[in-house]
């Protein structure tokens, strides 16, 4: 869901030094335990494990709230790193003195329990954190650039054709011009040479006169037809503008980050808006939801002392005092729109109409959120019928067409599936 | 060309030039108001400069969009997750009305009310007064905080006063309605003890002493029974609402309906005689109804006594002879149907309540439909204490008088009299949520939280219990009244903690299961209700029916000449406790049609003697003077009012209950008489009514009373026609087409819908509609319909999408269509619930002319606001005259802020449902076949990856009829109740079902619009067709 250019550079230069840790100061070095394989289903699964329990406060290569957990094995035994999954403070509180240096050096954050993770279920979580998501920083590079082209050629074909023919048909009229500016010339000179009567002769030699030209009807009527249709057009688009709020971006009271915590700490959307797959509205999180984390982290990284924009969530939650966020997304009260139907029936990511979320600093309206924009999706979306026992009947009837099951054919584009 | 010197005149008034015409000659309509200032100074010019302005302003308006806030909790609680509705399980209780609810709350607010399901009582079902008590949560008339003298005071002063008052006052009196909740009395004994021994006295606005007291006399325990009407293959009713209004009208009209379902099947319904003065609900509804003077009843409880004693072999007593339509015939069938049978009757009057009580126990009733080992609480209000009371607190005799949540100053016979003793008594406390007629004369309010803030418990009936809980934190600084009873007296506990401990030391001992006390009281609290398996005693007649026989036989008179005044009961109203709910005001009576108004009824005959005609809204106003106390009050006009009676309803003329309801009609308790030591509702002496000759207009949702013998609109059979052929009464009209007559379905211009995953439909049985309007109230809460007010329904715009349309039948010949829009004089009465029909060649699509109104997929008629322009072309084109257009503003204007008050105050707001566009000025609306619900209905089953089930959507109307005549589903599901009712053979995507059930029809067939809403045709048990 979320993509991990940002990354690239940082992980780059972990893995630098990572290596280089390894190779010159490595002396504790673990023998791998047996059950931490390199299989892909063991990784599969050990990646599950990780994003249900760890991936919150954990990165394979760098440091979160926690420590980066690569090569755990490497520097304790999988023995060891077990029991510490499993109940942290038992093994501080027992005096070990790589667990104590580790809680000193995260702040004291207490990390939670996880007894009720089977012996299967740390092996193959080892197994994920050893050998699991390597990334390849050129390949990284090369999909990251390659997402990129895609998604430009998909955007913006006619610009740039309409551009070379545009180019192409003025030089054509010029060259016209040009040339008919010369055949009226190579006539002229012939007609002077005839005998010819005053009216004739006055005929032809007629100045070409700036004045009379700017007066005359047909220049009137015209320029008067292009600067009414110019304005109309203006006034046609503004008109239609009104009201669409796209790339509103106000600022808001806590100058939170979905670039930071959406990309590079790749916390999932649901995480914090946790009516999106359930309900109507996506919900903004509550401060409690906030201090999940922010009981522990205070500040950004490297930094001493408590933020003053996560000072603010304590103040909120101290003084019970809501925090007042600008609404961005605003829908009339008229259309109505539900999450759960988009994410969690239709499957759809959040960026495709919120855009790179995991890239913004302050949150902006990506798309129009105009009727036509909702319109064209459903017209274009297939339906994610797949084990959805709802459409049966629907697929079922549908099987002759040979174009694939769309919104639009279910009554997607009915006024009163949006409007009531 | 020739001069014209003709002069043209407007009238008479231009003729004369009359100065108030010259005044007003510039406008073409002289009822409204000019639309630039009254001295008519602005010109055309100034107008077009406003309209730039008002334009240019707009347009940059527009520009600049609103900031809007987003503001999430600050700690979200687990369970509260915004736009996903929560529900709880909780009780409606007012007085001795009685409903187990399930209150359907958002974001915290509860802003729906539907019946539990698992409530042995009301079995899921409402009213109207149930539904729109949610609003009486957010009503601006409550009181914020406790008041002393007067004035605003806090908690503490108040307690400290009232308590050390109270202690000192000697001889105090609590004055209640009926108390359904054991451990509100368990606090109210605490206080009692407290100060020394206070007597609780209850009363019933609405009282049914008569009932007990005649169990006292007959059976020796002053207990009202259960009545089981399901068991009742014959149901005689003398005067008793038991539809509408009387003791558990829910339940009743729930029980009643399960024996007026009938089928090829199940070709048998219950026999329903009524004898009354008043036309009521139940009337309406009965296959023999027989209007009777008040005078006359008790003699005709008599005269039933004593055929059935003949037939039993009993002794019959003496009585003067009267002659009763149908009785005999009423007796012939009760005795016939021995044992499954009930009489019930609606008289105060003890003497004629025991011989109802006698004649059930000669047929054999007692402990069948009559059940006195299952004693119902809904009524226990004592007469007799009451008017000692008011003896004693007008004497000065009373010390303190603490009155918990009632009003009896307004709502008692002897109101005026409280009002004028409770300044001789020392102290005087209420706990009234609002600063009614009786809380705005004592010293303290201590103001009680809505029934939505608070907890408690009831116990309706002998062993069955009831829980309620808080389903929003209090709006205001007010406390549950029994928390201030249990501070005055000192416990020392908060009431939810005692009421817990009530229950741990009562009903979970007496339990079977066992198991942990949290965990009861949780599945308890969950379940809404408790029943424990405990019966009293079966009781046998211990008192002598002769006597009481005697002095019916003397009270009553069989042909009585004087006027007589039968006052009655709303069923919107009710006893005028929630008169301030708009939403009942403006629900048209199920008999009347009419609305924000009480009123004389007369009857027919009556108004021809007297002069006076009504022309739809048009009447004249008359003065009823009852023992010296007089009333001005409009006449209607009521076929089957029985001749030589007047009727007139409780619940009006509030003076302070608030702003919606102070001022509406007039208050008829002054008119009631308790010298007889009960309340008596029927003023059989004494009664004088003369018409003033003023005009008045009562607001009619429905000014045709007939249906003119249109078979189209209303189909109906009797019983043995139905038996002999299912089909009987139905009106199949056919279309002569290419030398044939054909099925007005079998041609049309449109190639036809298809139907590929839902085909929603409604069957409607006219069998089963009781006419109550419960469906109206409910469909008005569910889809913010506003609330227009008396002037705007009398210009016919009222905006209910579901009506019940009202039909007399007339005694003239189907060629005579002058006669035939006169109703009888006993008229029979269908009840039609008409909403949109959802056509499937709909008439109003076809003409819009910006596609505001569609039809989608799945068999709805869409009507999209926000693409209206309010041509009204649709509404034009409806054959059924569902559609309703927005005239005004009825939102956030402060002239309608009197009216509509959920619309037009943040606190009002609160109860409106968001997930359904409040409409607009300008645009047309009707009924959406609750689209808001069937979206999410179909939502919830695709996150959970499966089919929509038959029940996982249902209407806001079906939800609430209490005798399921509604049915709403999927007509593509073979097995949805609406597809097999139907019996629709053949479920496929075709918007053209066959439909096999020979009952269903459709209104107005012949025009071929194919509706998706069916109606049952009406079934009368009777012997043949007569009025």
């Amino acid at each position: 869901m979320l993509s991990k250019r940002s990354l690239v550079g940082v992980r780059l230069n972990f893995h630098t030094l990572a290596v280089l840790f390894f190779f010159l100061i490595g002396t504790q070095v673990f023998a791998a335990d047996p059950a931490v394989v390199e299989s892909d289903e063991a990784i599969a699964a050990g990646k599950s494990v990780f994003n249900a329990n760890c991936k919150t406060c954990h990165k394979l290569d760098q440091k979160m709230i926690g420590p980066a957990l690569r090569g755990v094995t490497d520097r304790q035994s999988a023995e060891w790193a077990k029991s510490f999954i499993k109940n942290s403070s038992a093994v501080i509180a027992s005096g070990d003195e790589y667990a104590t240096a580790l809680f000193a050096e995260f702040n004291n954050t207490v990390m939670p329990a996880h007894t009720f993770l089977s012996d299967d279920d740390l092996n193959n979580l080892l197994s994920y954190i050893e050998f699991g998501d390597k990334v390849d920083p050129a390949a990284a590079a090369a999909t990251a650039a390659g997402g990129e082209g895609a998604v430009a050629a998909g955007g913006g074909i006619p610009t740039e054709y309409l551009t070379v023919i545009v180019v192409v048909l003025v030089i054509v009229l010029l060259l016209i011009l040009i040339v008919l500016g010369l055949i009226i010339s190579v006539l002229t000179k012939y007609i002077n040479k005839q005998d010819l009567d005053a009216d004739d002769k006055e005929f032809v030699s007629q100045k070409f006169e700036l004045g009379k030209l700017l007066k005359s009807d047909g220049f009137v009527i015209i320029v008067t037809a292009l600067v009414i249709a110019l304005v109309a057009k203006t006034a046609i688009d503004g008109l239609y503008s009104v009201g669409v709020q796209q790339g509103y971006a106000p600022t808001q009271p806590i100058a939170y980050s979905h670039a930071l915590h959406a990309g590079t700490l790749e916390i999932q959307c649901q995480y914090c808006h946790t009516g999106v797959e359930i309900g109507r509205s996506a919900n903004i999180p509550s401060p409690n939801i906030c201090m999940n984390c922010h009981t522990h982290v205070q500040n950004v990284q490297g930094k001493d002392g408590i933020s003053p924009e996560i000072q603010k969530i304590y103040d909120a939650v101290d003084n019970n005092k809501p925090i007042e966020w600008v609404r961005v997304h605003n829908l009339p009260d008229l259309a109505y729109f539900n999450h759960s139907q988009h994410v969690k029936v239709g499957g759809i990511e959040c960026q495709t109409c919120h855009g790179p979320i995991q890239e913004m600093e302050v949150v902006r309206q990506h798309s129009a959120l105009t009727m036509g924009w909702c319109i064209d999706c459903h017209r274009n979306t297939e339906i994610n019928s797949q084990g959805n026992e709802y459409y049966d009947k629907l697929v079922q009837l549908h099987s002759d067409s040979k174009d694939a099951l769309k919104v639009k054919d279910i009554g997607g584009l009915e006024c009163a599936k949006c409007h009531y | 060309m020739k001069e014209n010197k003709k002069t043209y005149w407007k009238g008479l008034e231009q003729l004369n030039n009359d100065p108030e015409f010259v005044k007003h000659a510039d406008r073409e309509f002289p009822e409204l108001p000019s639309a630039l200032g009254e001295d008519g100074s602005a010109s055309r010019r100034d107008f077009l400069k406003l309209m730039g302005f008002s334009l240019a302003a707009a347009s940059l308006a527009a520009c600049e969009a609103p900031v809007r806030k987003a503001i999430p909790y600050v700690n979200k609680p687990v369970d509260v997750n915004p736009s996903i509705p929560n529900y709880y399980a909780s009780t409606f209780t007012s007085g001795g009305d009685y409903a187990s609810v399930v209150v359907k709350t958002r974001e915290g607010r509860p802003i729906k009310i539907d019946g539990n399901d698992l409530s042995p009582i009301n079995k899921g079902k409402v009213n109207a007064i149930v539904e729109a008590s949610v609003l009486s949560l957010y009503d601006k008339q409550r009181l914020t905080g406790p008041m002393a003298a007067g004035q605003k005071t806090d908690w503490k002063t108040l307690d400290a006063e009232v308590k050390s008052k109270l202690a000192a006052a000697g001889n105090v009196k609590i004055v209640a309605n009926t108390i359904l909740s054991p451990s509100t009395l368990e606090s109210l004994n605490l206080l009692s003890e407290a100060v020394g021994g206070a007597e609780v006295i209850m009363y019933d606005p609405i009282s049914n002493y008569g009932i007990t007291k005649a169990s006292e006399t007959y059976y020796g325990a002053a207990v009202l029974p259960s009545y089981s009407f399901d068991k009742a293959n014959t149901i005689v009713s003398f005067g008793a609402d038991f539809l509408g209004t009387w003791i558990s009208p829910i339940e009743f009209a729930g029980q009643y309906a399960k024996t007026r379902k009938i089928s090829k099947e199940k070709p048998v319904m219950s026999r329903h005689y009524q004898f009354e003065s008043n036309l009521s609900l139940a009337g309406a509804n009965a296959d023999y109804r027989t209007p009777i003077k008040a005078s006359q009843s008790g003699l005709a409880v008599l005269a039933l006594y004593n055929a059935i004693a003949k037939k039993a072999g009993a002794a019959t007593v003496s009585a003067p002879a009267v002659e009763i339509a149908h009785l005999e015939m009423a007796a012939n069938d009760l005795w016939a149907s021995k044992g499954a049978s009930l009489v019930v009757s609606g008289s105060n009057d003890p003497n004629v309540q025991v011989v109802i009580h006698a004649i059930n126990e000669l047929l054999g009733n007692n402990g069948v439909t009559v059940d006195f080992a299952t004693p119902a609480n809904f009524r226990k209000g004592d007469d007799s204490k009451m008017n000692q009371f008011v003896s004693d607190l007008k004497g000065g005799r009373v010390g303190g008088v603490v009155f918990y949540n009632c009003n009896p100053v307004y709502d008692f016979a002897r109101g005026a009299e409280i009002a004028e003793g409770i300044a001789a008594a020392k102290v005087s406390v209420a706990t009234n949520g609002t600063l009614d007629e009786t809380a705005s004369l004592v010293q303290y309010v201590a103001p009680d939280h809505n029934f939505l803030e608070s907890w408690n418990d009831f116990e309706p009936k002998l062993g069955h219990f009831s829980l309620s809980q808080p389903t929003i934190s209090p709006l205001f600084d007010t406390r549950q009244a029994q928390d201030s009873f249990l501070t005055w007296a000192g416990a020392g506990v908060n009431y939810y903690d005692f009421l817990r401990q009530n229950w741990e030391a009562g009903m979970f001992t007496q339990t079977e299961t066992g198991g942990n006390f949290q965990e009861f009281w949780d599945q308890a609290l969950y379940n809404g209700v408790y029943k424990l398996e405990k019966s009293a005693e079966a009781l046998a007649p211990v008192g002598d029916v002769a006597a009481a026989a005697a002095a019916v036989g003397k009270t009553y008179a069989a042909a009585s000449p004087a006027a007589e005044l039968v006052i009655y009961t709303k069923v919107g109203i009710g006893s005028g406790t929630f008169a301030n709910i708009p939403w009942l005001q403006e629900m048209p009576d199920p008999i009347t049609k009419a609305t924000w108004d009480n009123y004389l009824t007369v009857s027919q005959k009556w108004a021809s003697d007297n002069g006076v005609t009504m022309f739809e809204e048009n009447t004249q106003k008359a003065q009823i003077t009852v023992n010296g106390k007089s009333l001005i009050v409009p006449i209607l006009i009521q076929p089957g009012q029985a001749d030589g009676t007047f009727g007139l309803a409780l619940g009006y003329g509030r003076t302070k209950a608030g702003r919606v309801a102070d001022g509406v009609g007039v208050n008829a308790y002054d008119l009631l008489d308790a010298s007889a030591g009960f309340v008596n509702f029927d003023i059989t002496s004494g009664v004088e009514v003369a018409v003033t000759g003023d005009s008045y207009k009562i607001a009619r949702t429905q000014t045709h009373q007939t249906f003119m013998g249109r078979e189209n609109v209303i189909q109906e059979a009797t019983l043995a026609e139905y038996k002999q052929d299912a089909s009987a009464g139905r009106y199949k009209p056919e279309i002569y087409k290419d030398g044939e007559f054909i099925k007005p379905s079998k041609i049309s211009l449109w190639s036809g819908h298809k139907y590929s995953q839902h085909h929603w439909g409604l069957a409607i049985d006219m069998n089963s509609c009781i006419g109550c309007s419960a469906c109206s109230v409910a469909c008005q809460v569910e889809n913010n319909v506003a609330v227009v007010g008396k002037q705007e329904v009398l210009n016919r715009r009222e905006m209910a999408w579901i009506r019940i349309d009202r039909y007399y039948s007339s005694d003239a010949p189907a060629d005579d269509l002058e006669g035939m829009e006169v109703a009888s004089t006993n008229p029979e009465v269908t009840f039609q619930p008409m909403m949109c029909q959802h056509c499937n060649n709909a008439p109003c699509e076809t003409v819009c002319p910006v596609a505001a109104t569609t039809h989608s997929t799945e068999g709805l008629n869409q009507m999209t606001y926000n693409r209206c322009i309010g041509t009204r072309y649709c509404a034009n084109n409806c054959p059924y005259k569902v559609r309703r257009f927005n005239w005004f503003k009825y939102h956030d204007n402060k002239d309608f802020a009197g009216v509509n008050v959920a619309q037009n105050s943040d606190l009002g707001k609160m109860v409106l449902n968001p997930d359904v566009t409040v409409r607009a000025r300008g645009v047309m609306e009707k009924c959406s076949l609750c689209v808001q619900r069937i979206q999410a209905g179909k939502l919830a089953a695709k996150r959970e990856k499966r089919k929509v089930q038959d029940g996982d959507v249902n209407v806001a109307c079906a939800v609430a009829c209490p005798t399921d005549a509604l049915v709403f589903g999927d007509m593509n599901d073979p097995n949805s109740k609406v597809s097999q009712m139907l019996k629709i053979e053949d479920n496929s995507t075709s918007a053209l079902k066959e439909v096999n059930e020979e009952r269903a029809y459709h209104v107005l067939e012949e025009i071929n619009v194919s509706p998706n809403v069916w109606y049952f045709t009406k079934i009368r048990n009777k012997e043949k067709n007569e009025a």
